[in-house]
C-alpha cells in the first residue's frame, strides 16, 4: 500500500514537474495568500496584544465605586395609604449621598477573604485645583496604595522620570499628569501647589509624571498616596471612593461585580462591560484579517483548480490508458488531487517562511508614539498557531480546490476517450 | 483445456438517439496460446465488442468468463485489478505518457500492481523491451523515439504483468508493412514461447491469414470462426 501511494505521488510529481511554470505561478497564488495571512495575523494580534496589555492589564477586572444617583425607593411607595396607587412624582433630584464608598472597609475585609481575587486596592478620588499664579486649572487628584497598585494594575508604565517607589515613600510627594507639567511648565523636582474644593492647600513635591497617552487625562489627572488625597478631602483613614479588584480569573469579573451589586447594592463595573468597545475592536481586527486572507486563499483556490481542469483535459488519453491498464477511479482522481495538494503544500510552506520572514522585518522597524513610552520597535506575534492554522487553512483550500476536478479526471470513462482517437 | 477467454450472448445496445443494438448475441472462447484475429467492416461493432472483453465497457448483457472467474456485475475495483493483471491491451495509437521514459512506462502497470520490487519490476521491464528490440531506447522519454518503437513499447507494456491474454485493436494499423510483419512476429512468438494468449482486431488480411483462427463479424454478429 505505501510503494502504491508513492506511485501515484510519484505520477503526479511527474505531473507537475513538467509544467513548471505553471505549477509554479498555481504555486505562488497560495504562497501570497499565506505569506499575507501569516503577515497580516501576526501583526494585528501583536497590536491585540499590546492593546490589551493597555487596557486588560491596568485596568481593574471590577471597580466598585458610589455614584450619585436618585434613590431608586421614593418614601411615597413605604406609605400604606397609597400602596394601590399610582405614584407620579416630579423633579426627582439625587439624594445628598457621599461619594464615600459605604461598607468600604467591610466591603475590603469580605472581598480580601474570597479566593477569586487577586488583589484588592481603594482609592481616594477627589475634584482639586492646581494653583499656578494666579490661574487655578481644573483637576483631578487619586489617592491610592501606590506599590500595590503597580504590583496589579503596572501603574509604574505610566510614569516618566520616576519610580513608584518615590511616590510611596513620601506623603507629601505627587506624580503629576503629563499634560498639567506642561501647561503649569513644571518639572520633575518642583513642587506645585494644590487647592482642594473645600479651600485647604497642599504644596507636593513632583516625583514623577503620569503619561497615559490620552491627552485629555494627562491635563486632568494626578496621583498621590492614599493618605495625602484623604488629608486634602478632610476625611479620616476610613474614607476611600473606589475599590479596584483584580481576579485571578477574568472570565470571572461580570458574575462577581452583579453578585456585589446584588449583596452590598453598591455599584459596581466589570471590565468587559467597561470595555466593550474595545473587545468589539479586537473581534473586528481578527475578522478582517481572516476575511482577507481567505479571499486571497480563494482567489488561490481558484487558480489551482483552473490549472488541474486544463491539465486533465490535456491528460485525458493519459487517463484513459492508466485506467486501461488497471488504475481504479480512486488512482486517478488520487493523482491529481495530489497535485493539487502538493502545489497548495509546497506554497504554503513558502508563504509560511515568506510570511515570517516579512513579519520578523515589522518586528525590527522601529514604532514610537507617545502613548506607548514603552514601546520601540511593531508588536509582532510569533505564535507558532498562526503558522499551523496557516498550512491547515491552505491544504484545506487547496483540497476543495482540487476535489471537484479530480473527481471528474477520475469518472472520466476510458472507452470514451479510446474510441475518440 | 479450458478456455481462458469465454463470452455468451453477448449484448449491448447504444441509444444514440434512437436504441440500436450493435452486438448481437455474441459468442465467443479463445485457449490458452491461441492467437486469433477478428475481422470484419468498418462499423460493424469489432471495437465495441474488445472494449467489452477487456472489462473497460460495463455496460452490456450477456456471460463473460476469464480464466474461469465470472466477470459481469463485479465490481469496478475488483475488475481494474483483474485487467491490471490479467489483460494486455494494445491500440492503434500508443498512448504512452509523454512525462515519463520509455522504461517507466512499461513499469507502471506493474508498479500498480505491487507484487514485485521496483528493482525487479525494472528488471522485467528491460527483459520486455529487449524482447521488443528497443532496450536501446529505455530511458529516453517517450516521446523522444519513433512511432513503430512507440508501438513496440507499448507492447512490452501489455506484456508486463505477464497476463492470460492480449488484446489488440488494430496494433499495427498505425505501422508500415515492415514494422507490422516485426509486430507479428513478436506475438507469434509470445504466443507459443509463454502460452499467452492473443485477440487481435485487424483490417489487414495478410496479417490475419498468419495467425490461428480469424473471427468474422458482421453487423454485431460472428459470421464465422
Ligand atoms: N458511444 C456510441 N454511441 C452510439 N453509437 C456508437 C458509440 N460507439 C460506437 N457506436 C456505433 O457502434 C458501431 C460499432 O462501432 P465500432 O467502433 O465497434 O466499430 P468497428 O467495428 O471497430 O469499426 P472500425 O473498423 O471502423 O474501427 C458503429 O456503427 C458506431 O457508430
Ligand atoms: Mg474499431
Amino acid at each position: 500500500m505505501a510503494l502504491f501511494n508513492q506511485l501515484l505521488l510519484g505520477i503526479a510529481k511527474t505531473h507537475l514537474l513538467a509544467r513548471k511554470k505553471q505549477s509554479a505561478i498555481a504555486a505562488l497564488g497560495v504562497t501570497f495568500g499565506i505569506g499575507v495571512f501569516i503577515i497580516m495575523v501576526s501583526f494585528m494580534t501583536g497590536l491585540n496584544g499590546l492593546l490589551d496589555g493597555l487596557i486588560l492589564n491596568r485596568t481593574p477586572h471590577v471597580r466598585i465605586y458610589n455614584e450619585v444617583k436618585q434613590s431608586e425607593r421614593q418614601p411615597i411607595e413605604d406609605l400604606a395609604t397609597y400602596k394601590d396607587m399610582a405614584h407620579i412624582i416630579h423633579s426627582i433630584k439625587p439624594k445628598n449621598s457621599q461619594l464615600k464608598l459605604r461598607n468600604g472597609l467591610a466591603i475590603r475585609a469580605e472581598l480580601r477573604k474570597d479566593k477569586r481575587v487577586k488583589g484588592i486596592t481603594p482609592q481616594v478620588s477627589t475634584r482639586i485645583f492646581y494653583q499656578a499664579g494666579a490661574v487655578q486649572l481644573n483637576g483631578n487628584l487619586a489617592g491610592m496604595d501606590v506599590l500595590e497598585e503597580a504590583r496589579l494594575f503596572n501603574f509604574q508604565q505610566y510614569i516618566v522620570g520616576g519610580k513608584p517607589e518615590d511616590l510611596a515613600s513620601n506623603e507629601n510627594a505627587i506624580v503629576l499628569g503629563a499634560g498639567v507639567a506642561k501647561n503649569l511648565s513644571l518639572q520633575v523636582g518642583d513642587y506645585v501647589q494644590i487647592v482642594s474644593i473645600n479651600g485647604s492647600r497642599e504644596r507636593l513635591k513632583i516625583v514623577g509624571l503620569f503619561q497615559s497617552g490620552l491627552a485629555d487625562i494627562d491635563k486632568v489627572f494626578s496621583y498621590c498616596n492614599i493618605g495625602t488625597a484623604q488629608r486634602l478631602s478632610g476625611e479620616g483613614g476610613d474614607y476611600f471612593t473606589d475599590l479596584h479588584l483584580k481576579l485571578h480569573d477574568i472570565e470571572a469579573a461580570a458574575g462577581m461585580a452583579e453578585e456585589l451589586r446584588n449583596s452590598w447594592g453598591v455599584n459596581a463595573i466589570d471590565i468587559k462591560t467597561a470595555n466593550a468597545q474595545f473587545e468589539t475592536g479586537t473581534s473586528i481586527r481578527n475578522m478582517i484579517t481572516y476575511a482577507v486572507s481567505f479571499a486571497l486563499l480563494i482567489v488561490a483556490g481558484f487558480g489551482i483548480y483552473n490549472i488541474l481542469n486544463m491539465l486533465i483535459y490535456e491528460k485525458m488519453p493519459d487517463i484513459a490508458i492508466l485506467k486501461a491498464t488497471g488504475f481504479s477511479s480512486g488512482d486517478v482522481q488520487r493523482i491529481f488531487l495530489y497535485q493539487a495538494m502538493m502545489i497548495g503544500f509546497v506554497g504554503a510552506a513558502i508563504g509560511l517562511a515568506f510570511g515570517f520572514l516579512a513579519s520578523y522585518g515589522i518586528s525590527q522597524a522601529p514604532f514610537e508614539t507617545e502613548a506607548l513610552p514603552t514601546i520601540k520597535t511593531f508588536p509582532v506575534n510569533f505564535d507558532p498557531k498562526f503558522y499551523i492554522i496557516g498550512i491547515i487553512f491552505a491544504l484545506i483550500t487547496t483540497f476543495l480546490a482540487g476535489f471537484m476536478p479530480s473527481r471528474k479526471a477520475g469518472k472520466i470513462d476510458p472507452v470514451d476517450i479510446l474510441r475518440g482517437q | 483445456m479450458k478456455p481462458v477467454l469465454e463470452a455468451r450472448n453477448i449484448r449491448k445496445k447504444f441509444i444514440d438517439p434512437v436504441e440500436v443494438e450493435i452486438l448481437r448475441g455474441l459468442d465467443l472462447s479463445v485457449m490458452p496460446g491461441e492467437f486469433v484475429s477478428i475481422m470484419g467492416k468498418s462499423g460493424c461493432g469489432k471495437s465495441t465488442l474488445l472494449y467489452v472483453l477487456s472489462t473497460m465497457d460495463t455496460q452490456y448483457e450477456g456471460e463473460l468468463y476469464l480464466a474461469g472467474q465470472a466477470l459481469q456485475g463485479e465490481k469496478p475495483n475488483e475488475l481494474d485489478r483483474i485487467r491490471n493483471q490479467h489483460i494486455g491491451f494494445v491500440f492503434q495509437f500508443h498512448y504512452l505518457l509523454p512525462e515519463f521514459s520509455v522504461l517507466k512506462n512499461v513499469m507502471l502497470p506493474a508498479l500498480k500492481l505491487g507484487l514485485k520490487s521496483a528493482e525487479e519490476i525494472e528488471h522485467d521491464a528491460m527483459e520486455k523491451l529487449r524482447l521488443l528490440d528497443v532496450q536501446e531506447q529505455a530511458l529516453k522519454r517517450a516521446t523522444q523515439i519513433s512511432g513503430g518503437q512507440k508501438q513496440r513499447v507499448a507492447i512490452a507494456r501489455a506484456l508486463i504483468n505477464n497476463p492470460d491474454i492480449i488484446m489488440g485493436d488494430e496494433p499495427t494499423g498505425n505501422l508500415d508493412s515492415k514494422n507490422a510483419q516485426r509486430v507479428f512476429d513478436i506475438f507469434r512468438e509470445i504466443t507459443s514461447e509463454q502460452k499467452q494468449s492473443l485477440l487481435i482486431v485487424t483490417h489487414d488480411q495478410d496479417f490475419a491469414a498468419k495467425t490461428d483462427r480469424i473471427i468474422e463479424m458482421a453487423d454485431g454478429s460472428i459470421v464465422s470462426s
